[in-house]
């Protein structure tokens, strides 16, 4: 057994260090850090900008292979991935960065996808009737609008919200803001900024996994055991909610892990829309920064998170089907 | 309704009394393309402890008649008419009301073993369920009733086996388990829709003795719903058969099998074909298809397949009623038991009355084709030039274990050894239970790759050393038809495309490739106009005609056939099996010819092979092996079939196999059948050892006849018939 999660393991470090090393191969080809000062005014005297250059390993005019070696040797030896051009490690960077991403998006992700199974369930039931196409109409309507703009209408909702009523309930700048001095008022404020955001993954991930679980669950709904538990006596409803539910969670299960690293870095719009300094707001920045080294960890962060997804779908599958587990 | 209590869910019937009575009932579907009137009238009261089968075709509205009875048809289904269980009208109940009745009153036990049951739940969970919904009890009691449940079902060791889940289950246990679940409370009626279509015929015959035990057990009325007549010619004591939603004929058995009124069921019956037919008689011909039931034209919905219509069928639908004088006119010859058919045959036809006056008989009123002879089979065997040789034929497949890590446990022996011979003109049956090889040695014949070991021989060329244009002529005189037409046939090309994909591929010219479609339409008995159409717009038998059409396309040497007539009704597969018999005497082709069902292999095969985990046991001349079968697993095999005859079912001794068939990754040492083998518990303990310990080779019983048994000659030898 050892042998074999060994021999997996060593699989997905394989795979991980040719996908960074391409990656870090094309953001120091491609991206510029020099750029960054040769505008600067007053002038900088070009020694000066290449002997910057230089100590952060960002110089082009080092051949790309020592460079590449140079940030190996550092990233293998010392767990050090690199310096920014102006803004230092990005090591550390990241690090509080993932923190920032996981408060932000576990709520909401979780929050969603439990609210899109379930009503996606639950439509699949309604097949056709009023309610179904409704829920329909409206996931496919959250679907079809861009992030951002739905963002902005649920932020143009929460101010005329907070000017109507005069509470300043619902806060969309940042993580934290003013803390008030009354006893967990610490929490209160985090939830207060935590709100909205949460709001819009809970939309969005609600949308997504309610038109999946619904094809899902209408598939069971027609199967043979669904049949055979109502002929035994099971009501309808009891039928549906112990046989079909169940069944059709499977495939949700793989398809829930899998979503793991689309979740830290496709919640880019929300984090920058409502302030929040997380993974994807820094997968943008760290490429218009000319970040070589930032663009990079960005990317290995994305590899882990996929293969991580990869192998927790797996153990879900095993966790939820008894035919793969027992075998 | 004698006794006391009246409100139906409790039992309240003694022998004998109606617990099920059905009247006039409709079932209606809305469509686009208008009304399915899947059910059109039908009445039928069912007695405690009585069998009734309900047999026909696709789409005939049997199972839709099971499922509005039991109330759960889809919620579009517009249902009137009566059913009353114990007097009580149930048709207008609730799902809440039907809820309280289904699984206590009325069970069922539905076709599919592999879907039917919940794949997330163990199979003692899904017992306790049905139990506990209809009388509470505490879990532990529950539990202990579920392992006696399945006890009587004859599931060995149920203590351990309650915690399995269905898929560690093979099929006919879990079959098994539904019926276990349909009896756990007791039920009065119990509907089985066709609960042994989907399993080997050794397993059916164990699924169909289990059924009878629950019968007995329970005391309950069976409703078995079924579209094959050996299954009702053993189980039933009444029939009805249905055609187009009505129902045509209904009497009791005997009846029905010896003195059919319907040309309908005179068909059906003469459409069988007989593991009894000593030499070669050809099959009645019901020509054409049943009819949608969306737009039935006025009249008898059969009279478009009836050589016997008259002008008043085309205008007139009969109605089901009693044809008097059916008792002393036999129509076919039966034995004597007029006392047990007093009442209740009826037919739904015009010309009953002609029918029964005349003794009509399915030779008279249909088309019967003759068998054709072709030229090669008056050449002796051996000097015809062999087509297909395989000697010494292995295929191993690694096992591999785990959905995390997969990993490579083991070695599955799915054919270990087996010569085979095919000679010009002549067609070789291969016939075994699921998992024996078969369908891997046909594989291995197809596919021109080297096997794990030993050599196939294909016109004197060994494929596997053959490259490039060499491989492609081969490949020429070597073709196949599949089991499932529906899934052989791309649903997006006509049937042109179908037939030319073919000779293109082989470099045909335009004005060729057209004419010769044209020709292979015309051979294979489809209208050659209808080559514009898309495969959906053709039935499962015309389907099927279609792809031997595209396998002939090229003038094979030999066709291999991959059971290609198991997924078509009766009357449809009568049709393909004698275009099989004509095609191979008119081109002389050569079959490999693969089936489950023996009676099939009898009544096309010249040569017989039977196969049992990955060997062969016993092979020769196909009446030799049928009327003297010497190895004790062809002999269990031949005893499982039923046979469509209630007389010949009634006294029929069989053997039936304990167990199941081992797993191909773990075959028993020395032969590979002794673990079920009923001759070796005859035999004297010093014998036994030599089953374990040594492999038998297959030793000749006859002239063209060999059987692979240690103890060939020491056995009493077992009619197939009677």
């Amino acid at each position: 057994m050892g042998r074999f999660i060994l021999r997996r393991l060593l699989n997905y470090a394989v795979l991980l260090f040719v996908a960074i090393s391409l990656t870090y191969l094309l953001a120091a080809s491609q991206l510029n850090p020099r750029s960054l000062w040769e505008l600067a005014n007053p002038p900088i005297p070009a020694e000066t900008i290449e002997s910057s250059l230089r100590s952060k390993n960002l110089s082009d005019e080092v051949p790309l292979l020592q460079r590449y070696w140079t940030w190996l040797t550092g990233v293998l030896l010392h767990w050090d991935w690199g310096e920014a051009p102006r803004t230092g490690d990005v090591g550390p960077e990241i690090a509080r960065r993932i923190g920032v991403s996981i408060r932000l998006i576990t709520i909401g992700s979780l929050g969603g996808i439990a609210l899109g199974v379930l009503v996606g369930a639950w439509t699949a039931t309604k097949q056709y009737k009023i309610s179904d196409r409704t829920i329909t109409f409206l996931a496919l309507a959250i679907f079809s609008v861009p992030v951002f703009v739905l963002i902005s209408v649920v932020q143009v909702l929460a101010t005329n919200f907070n000017d109507a009523t005069g509470w300043r309930l619902f806060e969309f700048v940042g993580e934290t803001g003013s803390v008030g001095d009354y006893p967990g008022a610490v929490l209160v404020d985090r939830i207060q900024h935590l709100a909205l955001p949460t709001l819009v993954l809970v939309l969005a991930n609600a949308a997504f996994f309610s038109r999946i679980q619904r094809n899902l669950m209408l598939d069971a709904l027609g199967s043979d055991f669904v049949r055979t538990a109502r002929a035994k006596g099971l009501p309808r409803r009891r039928a549906v909610m112990k046989h079909a539910l169940r069944t059709s969670l499977i495939p949700t299960g793989t398809y829930f892990a899998f979503s793991v690293a689309t979740l830290f870095l496709g919640s880019t719009f929300v984090e920058v829309l409502f302030s929040f300094h997380g993974m994807g707001e820094y997968a943008i920045t760290s490429i218009q920064g000319q970040d070589v080294h930032g663009a990079v960890a960005v990317a290995a962060f994305g590899g882990v998170c996929v293969l991580v997804g990869a192998t927790l779908s797996d153990f879900m599958v095993a966790a939820l089907d008894p035919r793969v587990r027992v075998s | 309704m004698t006794t006391a209590t009246t409100s139906a869910g409790r039992r309240r019937t003694g022998a004998g009394d109606v617990v099920l009575s059905v009247r006039d009932l409709h079932v209606t579907f809305p469509s686009e393309a208008g009304d399915v009137r899947a059910v059109r009238g039908l009445d039928f009261d069912l007695r405690a402890g009585e069998t009734m089968a309900i047999v026909g075709e696709s789409g005939s509205g049997k199972s839709v008649t099971s499922l509005a009875v039991m109330g759960l048809h889809p919620a579009s289904a517009q249902i009137t008419g009566s059913v009353r269980l114990h007097g009580e009208e149930i048709l207008d109940r609730d799902d809440a009301a039907m809820s309280k009745l289904r699984g206590k009153a009325m069970s069922m036990v539905f076709q599919d073993p592999l879907s039917a049951l919940t794949p997330v739940y163990t199979v003692g969970d899904q017992i306790v369920e049905a139990i506990q919904l209809h009388r509470p009890m505490p879990a532990a009691q529950a539990w202990k009733e579920a392992v006696e449940l399945l006890d009587l079902v004859g599931i060995p060791n149920p203590q351990a086996r309650v915690r399995s889940f269905p898929h560690e289950f093979s099929g006919g246990m879990r079959q098994r388990a539904m019926i276990a679940m349909a009896i756990a409370n007791d039920p009065d009626v119990i509907i089985a829709d066709e609960p042994t279509t989907a399993l080997d015929v050794t397993i059916q015959a164990q699924v169909l003795e289990v059924l009878k035990r629950a019968q007995r057990e329970t005391g309950a009325a069976v409703i078995m719903i079924t579209h094959d007549l050996g299954v009702v010619a053993g189980m039933a004591d009444r029939v009805t058969v249905m055609y187009a939603g009505r129902p045509v004929e209904q009497g009791s058995v005997d009846d029905i099998y010896y003195r059919p009124q319907m040309p309908y069921t005179i068909g059906l019956l003469g459409s069988v074909p007989r593991l009894d037919a000593a030499e070669r008689q050809p099959l009645a011909t019901v020509e054409g298809n049943p009819p949608s039931v969306v737009n039935l034209p006025p009249g008898c919905p059969f009279a478009p397949r009836c050589p016997l219509a008259e002008e008043q069928c085309w205008t007139t639908e009969p109605a089901l009623v009693e044809h008097s004088g059916s008792l002393a006119r036999r129509v076919t010859a039966g034995p004597d038991s007029e006392a047990a058919t007093v009442a209740g045959h009826a037919a739904a036809c015009h010309l009953a009355d002609r029918v029964v006056r005349d003794g009509l008989r399915y030779t008279d009123i249909f088309p019967v084709a003759e068998h054709a002879w072709s030229a090669l089979e008056q050449v002796p065997r051996e000097q015809r030039q062999p087509v297909l040789q395989i000697s010494g034929l292995k295929r191993h497949y690694p096992l591999m274990k785990g959905a995390v890590l997969r990993r490579r446990v083991g070695t599955v022996y799915a054919v270990d050894g087996i010569d085979l011979e095919v000679r010009e003109g002549e067609t070789l049956g291969l016939v075994g239970e699921s998992g024996c090889g078969k369908s891997t040695t046909l594989m291995e014949v197809l596919n021109f790759l080297p096997p794990t070991d030993g050599t196939i021989t294909v016109l004197g060329k060994n494929p596997a050393a053959l490259r490039g244009r060499a491989r492609k002529e081969l490949r020429r005189d070597l073709q196949i038809v599949f089991q499932d037409p529906m899934a052989s046939l791309d649903p997006r090309m006509t049937v042109f495309d179908l037939i030319a994909e073919p000779l293109k591929a082989h470099g045909w010219s335009k004005a060729d490739t057209a004419a010769r479609v044209e020709e292979l339409m015309a051979t294979v008995g489809l209208d050659p106009s209808h080559v514009n159409r898309y495969p959906g717009q053709f039935s499962g038998g015309q389907r099927q005609r279609i792809g031997i059409a595209r396998a002939l396309a090229l003038k094979p040497k030999l066709l291999v056939l991959d059971e290609p007539v198991s997924a078509l009704d009766v009357s449809i597969q009568a049709g393909v099996i004698n275009l099989l018999d004509q095609l191979k005497a008119e081109l002389g082709l050569s079959y490999l010819f693969v089936a489950h069902d023996l009676a099939v292999i009898r009544h096309i095969a010249d040569r017989v092979a039977v196969m049992y985990l990955g060997s062969i046991v016993e092979h020769g001349d196909v009446d030799q092996v049928y009327d003297n079968p010497r190895h004790p697993y062809t002999q269990a095999l031949l005893s499982a079939i039923p046979i469509p005859d209630p007389e010949t079912e009634r006294t029929r001794e069989r053997i039936l196999l304990r167990g199941e068939l081992p797993s191909p990754a773990d075959p028993p040492s020395g032969c590979k059948f002794r673990t079920r083998c009923p001759r070796k518990l005859a035999l004297p303990e010093s014998d036994q050892e030599r089953c374990v310990t040594e492999p038998p080779p297959l030793l000749p019983v006859g002239t063209d006849h060999t059987s692979a048994c240690h103890f060939n000659d020491t056995d009493r030898h077992v009619d197939v018939v009677a």
